[in-house]
C-alpha cells in the first residue's frame, strides 16, 4: 500500500463510513467532518511540488489483474499533479461552501458521500496509468455526476438533466474503450507511458486513426465541446456548489486532461490538430454566443463554461503543432500554447468557481437567478458584487487578474500558428485567430451582462420586499479564497510557471527540453497584436452591450427544430420507440413462441455443430440383443404416446401418460435398475392421483384451438428436436474416449459400507446432492402449499 | 437394442414437444411429463445397456451395470415429481384466479 494508492482510496473509505456514523453526528457536523479529506489530501499533495518541479515523477505497480496486464499502476507528474491539487482544493473550498449553502434538512449524508465517490474517481482518472483503470474511474465519474445532478430528484428537471449527461458522457467513455482496447491491440500494453515510448512503432498501424478519433469522442462528450455540450447547461440543476465543482472546475476538465495526455501520443496527427483545434474553436464561440442570449444566471456561466472549455481544448490543439514538427530552436515557441492551455486551466478553475458561488450566495439570498426579476444588488450584497466583479473582469481578460494573462497568451498562440504551413495551416489558418477573437467579444458582452444586469439598475420591487441582506461570512470565505487567487496569480504568475506547469509541459512534450519551454510571464510586453485584440475586444463589446437590443434577434433566425437539443430530444424518444416496438414483437407474452425460440435454438446451436463437425455417427453393432416382449413395449410406448397427441378427455390423456410412465418402470426392470422401477413406480402412481385430483377444478380438456398451419410447423418443430436427440443420443453412445468413473463407486461396501450401489452413491458419495434435492422437493411443496392456501384474490384485482 | 431405444426417445421428445407447444396449459404440463421420461430413457441408455447385472454387491460378483447413470436419474425423477405437483397446482391456480386455461388467453398486459 503506497501513499500514492492511500490518496484514491481515502475518499471511497470516507464516502463508505459516513452512513456509519452519521445518525450519531449533529447534521451540521458532517459537513465539517468530510472537509478533513479534501483539506488533508491537498496538503499531502503539496509536499509533492518540490519533488515534481524538479523534473521527477511518482509511480507504484500494485498487480491487480496481471494475466490481463491491467494493474492498479499510480503515476504522478506535473500533469496529474495540476489536476490533482485542483480536485482537492477545489474540492476542499467547495465542501467549506455547501456547509453554508446547503440547508440542514436536505440529505447531507447522500450529498456528501456522493461528492467524495466524485473526488476519489477523480483523482483515480488522474493518477491512473493503466488505461483500464482509469476508465473504470472514468465511467465512475460520470455515474457520481449523475448522482449529484440528480440530487434533487423530485424535480423532474433533475432527472432529465442528469440522464442527458449520463447518456452523452457515458457513450463517449465506451467509444474511449474502444480506442483503448485498440491502443491495447496495436501496442500490446495498457499503460500509458508505454504507449507513449512506443508511438513510433505503433503510428503507422491501420487502427492508429479510428483510435485516436474514438479516444477524442470521450474527451469531448466528457469535455462538452461541440456537438455534445448540450448536457453541461442542463446540468446546472444540480446544487450549485456541484456545479462549481464538477461542471466547471474538475470533471468536465477530465477531457482536457485526457488530450494533454494523449497529446505526445496522438499529437503529431494532422486529424488530431483539426479535431482538437476545430471543436475547440467551434466550441468557443458556440458557447460564447449562447451565453449571451441567456437568462438564468446559471445557464450563462454553463455556456461560458462550455466556450472556456472549448478555449483550452483549441490551445491544446494549437499546442499539438509542435508534436509534429519535433523539437528545435524554431518550433518551441508553438508549445506555448499548450502552456497557455495549463495556466488558463487554472485560472479557469479560480474565476468560474467563484463565479458559481457568487450565483449560488445570489440565489440563496434572493431567492432567483433570472436576470430579468435582478438588479441593484450592489449595495445590498457589496462582497458578492466584488466577487462578481473580480471574476467576470477575470474571465473577459481584463487586467489586473490572471484571465487577461491567459488570454493574451491564447491570442499570440492563435496569431503565431498562421505562419505555419503544415496541414494547409496556411489556407484557413487565418480564421483561427478570427473565431478566437470573436469569441472574446461575445465573452466580453456576457461578462458585462452579469455584472450589470445582476447588480447595477434599480431594485426591483418583489426583491426589496424580501428584504435581503449578504450572505454570512462562510459562504464567503470559498469565493474570496478564489477571488484572491485570481489576483496572486496575476502579480506572481511566474511562481505558478516554474513549479506547477513547467513539469506539465514536461509530461505533454516528453522529447522537448522543459526549460526552454517555460515562458517568463509578463503583463505588460509593449503595444503588441494581442493587446490591439483586447483593446479591439473592450469597445467592440461595450457597443454590442450597449445596441443589444438591434441585433438580439439574430438567436430567432435559427428554427427551434433544428437546434441540437431537439434533435437530441429526437432521437432518444425514436430509440425508445423502436426497442420498445422490436421489444413488444418477440416479448408477446405467448408462452408457446417463447418455447419455440428456445427449441429453434436448441436445434440450430446443437445440431448445427454437430453437423458443421460431421459428428453424427451410427455404430449399431454394440447394441445389446433385443428379446420380443422388449419389441412390444416399445411398440406399446409409442403407441401409447401417439395417442396422447389425439386424446379426447383428460381421463385418457392422463391414463396414457401413466401407461409411459409404467413402462419406463418396465424398462428399468429389464435395464438392470431395480431402485429405478420401484421409484418410478411410485412416483407414477402419486402423479397420476395427482392429476386426477387436480383436474376435479380444471376445465375439460378441449381440442386444440391453433389454426392448421400453427400445428403443421409446431409437429416440424417437434419433429426437428425428437430427431435431434435421436441423432444425438446414437452419435454419442459407446463413447469410449475417457474411461468411466463408475467402477469407482463398485468399491461401496469398503468405501461407505453399504451394498447397494445406487444408494450408497445417493446416500454418501454424492450426499449433498440429494440433501439439495430434498431442498427442491421442500421447496416445491412450500409452494404447493402456498398456491393452495392463498385466498384468491378478487376477479378485479386478479387482473393487475 | 440401444438404437432401438434411442428411436423410442426420439418419439417422446416429438410427442413431449407437440404437446408442450400446445395452447393448452394441461397438453403443456403433460408435455413436461412426457419430455421427463424421455430424458431418464436417455440418461439410462447413454451409458450402455444390459452391461452387467444389477448393481447389488450382495448378489453377484459382478460386472455390474453402470451405477452411476441409476443415481442419476433417481435423482431426476424426484425432482420431476415436485416441478410436476407444482406445475399442476399453478395450473390449478391460474385457471381458477382467470377462469381460462388457454395460454393465448393468458398473455400478459399489453403495456408488460
Amino acid at each position: 500500500m503506497t501513499i500514492e494508492i492511500a490518496i484514491i482510496l481515502t475518499p471511497f473509505i470516507m464516502a463508505a463510513l459516513i452512513p456509519l456514523f452519521y445518525r450519531r453526528l449533529q447534521r451540521s457536523f458532517i459537513g465539517w467532518v468530510v472537509l478533513v479529506v479534501p483539506v488533508s489530501l491537498f496538503l499531502i499533495l503539496t509536499t509533492y511540488i518540490p519533488h515534481i518541479a524538479n523534473g521527477k515523477t511518482v509511480s507504484h505497480t500494485f498487480e491487480w489483474i496481471p494475466s490481463f496486464n491491467i494493474n492498479f499502476t499510480t503515476y504522478i507528474d506535473g500533469l496529474s499533479l495540476i489536476f490533482s491539487l485542483l480536485i482537492t482544493g477545489v474540492g476542499s473550498l467547495v465542501i467549506l461552501y455547501s456547509n453554508f449553502y446547503l440547508s440542514m434538512k436536505e440529505s447531507l449524508h447522500h450529498f456528501y458521500c456522493y461528492l467524495l465517490l466524485f473526488m476519489g474517481a477523480m483523482l483515480g482518472v488522474v493518477f491512473s496509468d493503466n488505461l483500464m483503470v482509469l476508465y473504470a474511474f472514468w465511467e465512475l465519474t460520470s455515474v457520481s455526476s449523475f448522482l449529484l445532478i440528480a440530487f434533487w430528484h423530485h424535480r423532474k428537471a433533475s432527472r432529465a438533466g442528469a440522464r442527458k449527461s449520463m447518456t452523452i458522457t457515458v457513450s463517449g467513455g465506451v467509444a474511449m474503450l474502444v480506442g483503448f482496447l485498440m491502443l491495447y491491440t496495436m501496442s500490446g500494453t495498457f499503460s500509458i507511458r508505454e504507449i507513449i515510448a512506443d508511438v513510433n512503432q505503433i503510428s503507422e498501424h491501420a487502427l492508429f486513426i479510428p483510435a485516436l478519433v474514438l479516444i477524442l469522442l470521450g474527451a469531448f462528450t466528457k469535455s462538452a465541446q461541440f456537438p455534445f455540450h448540450i448536457w453541461l447547461p442542463d446540468a446546472m440543476e444540480a446544487p450549485t456548489p456541484v456545479s462549481a465543482y464538477l461542471h466547471s472546475a474538475t470533471m468536465v476538465k477530465a477531457g482536457i486532461y485526457l488530450v494533454a495526455r494523449f497529446t505526445p501520443v496522438f499529437g503529431g496527427e494532422m486529424v488530431w490538430f483539426w479535431a482538437v483545434t476545430g471543436v475547440g474553436l467551434m466550441t468557443l464561440f458556440w458557447g460564447s454566443f449562447n451565453a449571451v442570449r441567456q437568462y438564468d444566471l446559471k445557464a450563462i456561466l454553463a455556456f461560458s463554461t462550455v466556450s472556456q472549455l472549448g478555449l483550452i481544448m483549441s490551445l491544446l490543439g494549437l499546442g499539438s503543432a509542435a508534436v509534429h514538427l519535433g523539437y528545435s530552436t524554431s518550433s518551441i515557441i508553438y508549445t506555448q500554447a499548450t502552456f497557455a492551455a495549463l495556466f488558463h486551466l487554472i485560472n479557469h478553475s479560480t474565476f468560474k468557481g467563484a463565479l458559481f458561488m457568487m450565483v449560488g450566495i445570489v440565489d440563496h439570498e434572493i431567492g432567483t437567478r433570472d436576470i430579468r426579476r435582478l438588479g441593484g444588488l450592489m449595495s445590498i450584497l457589496p462582497f458578492t458584487f466584488t466577487i462578481a466583479l473580480i471574476g467576470c473582469f477575470s474571465m473577459a481578460g481584463l487586467p489586473p487578474f490572471n484571465g487577461f494573462l491567459s488570454k493574451e497568451m491564447f491570442f499570440a498562440a492563435a496569431v503565431t500558428i498562421t505562419e505555419l504551413d503544415i496541414f494547409s495551416i496556411e489556407n484557413i489558418g487565418i480564421f483561427i485567430p478570427i473565431i478566437a477573437w470573436v469569441a472574446s467579444i461575445l465573452t466580453f458582452v456576457y461578462c458585462v451582462i452579469i455584472v450589470s444586469k445582476t447588480f447595477f439598475g434599480k431594485i426591483k420591487p418583489d426583491v426589496a420586499e424580501k428584504n435581503p441582506h449578504e450572505a454570512p461570512f462562510g459562504m464567503l470565505i470559498s469565493p474570496f479564497v478564489l477571488i484572491g487567487l485570481v489576483i496572486t496569480i496575476f502579480f506572481f504568475p511566474n511562481i505558478l510557471g516554474e513549479y506547477i506547469l513547467r513539469p506539465a509541459m514536461a509530461s505533454v512534450y516528453p522529447t522537448f527540453p522543459v526549460a526552454e519551454m517555460t515562458p517568463h510571464i509578463h503583463a505588460w510586453h509593449g503595444f503588441n497584436i494581442e493587446l490591439y485584440m483586447t483593446i479591439g475586444v473592450i469597445v467592440l463589446g461595450l457597443l454590442l452591450y450597449r445596441y443589444m437590443k438591434y441585433w438580439i434577434k439574430i438567436y430567432r433566425i435559427f428554427p427551434q427544430y433544428w437546434t441540437l437539443n431537439a434533435m437530441y430530444e429526437r432521437i432518444i424518444s425514436s430509440s425508445e420507440n423502436m426497442s420498445e416496438n422490436m421489444t413488444k414483437r418477440y416479448m408477446n407474452g405467448n408462452l408457446m413462441h417463447y418455447f419455440i425460440y428456445i427449441y429453434i435454438s436448441f436445434v440450430v446451436i446443437v445440431a448445427g455443430t454437430f453437423l458443421l463437425l460431421e459428428a453424427f455417427t451410427w455404430n449399431p453393432s454394440l447394441d445389446a440383443p433385443v428379446e420380443n416382449f422388449e419389441l412390444l413395449l416399445i411398440f406399446v410406448m409409442i403407441f401409447a404416446s401417439f395417442a396422447l397427441l389425439f386424446a379426447k378427455s383428460r381421463i385418457t390423456a392422463v391414463l396414457l401418460n401413466g401407461v409411459l410412465g409404467y413402462g419406463i418402470a418396465f424398462f428399468f426392470v429389464i435395464f438392470r435398475a431395480p431402485d429405478l422401477a420401484l421409484t418410478q413406480l411410485v412416483v407414477e402412481s402419486v402423479t397420476t392421483a395427482l392429476y386426477l385430483l387436480c383436474f376435479k377444478y380444471l376445465a375439460e380438456l378441449k381440442p386444440e384451438q391453433s389454426s392448421k398451419r400453427v400445428k403443421v410447423s409446431n409437429g416440424l418443430i417437434s419433429i426437428l428436436v425428437g430427431s435431434t436427440v435421436t441423432l444425438i443420443g446414437l452419435a454419442v453412445i459407446n463413447y469410449e474416449k475417457f474411461e468411466s468413473i463408475s467402477t469407482y463407486f463398485e468399491d461401496s461396501y469398503k468405501l461407505a459400507g453399504g451394498k447397494n450401489i445406487v444408494n450408497t452413491i445417493l446416500g454418501d458419495f454424492r450426499a449433498f446432492d440429494t440433501m439439495l434435492e430434498v431442498v427442491v422437493l421442500f421447496i416445491a411443496g412450500l409452494g404447493v402449499y402456498t398456491l393452495i392456501k392463498l385466498k384468491a384474490a378478487k376477479k378485479g384485482d386478479a387482473d393487475t | 437394442m440401444e438404437s432401438l431405444i434411442m428411436i423410442l426417445i426420439g418419439v417422446l421428445v416429438t410427442v413431449g414437444t407437440y404437446l408442450i407447444l400446445s395452447r393448452n396449459l394441461i397438453r403443456v404440463i403433460l408435455g413436461t411429463a412426457v419430455l421427463s421420461h424421455a430424458v431418464h430413457l436417455l440418461i439410462l441408455t447413454m451409458g450402455g445397456l444390459k452391461k452387467g447385472v444389477v448393481p447389488l454387491l450382495s448378489q453377484s460378483e459382478g460386472p455390474f451395470t453402470d451405477a452411476l447413470p441409476q443415481a442419476l436419474i433417481l435423482t431426476a425423477i424426484v425432482i420431476s415429481f415436485a416441478t410436476t405437483a407444482f406445475l399442476l397446482v399453478l395450473a390449478y391456480r391460474t385457471y381458477k384466479t382467470n377462469g381460462s386455461d388457454d395460454l393465448q388467453e393468458l398473455r400478459g398486459m399489453s403495456d408488460e
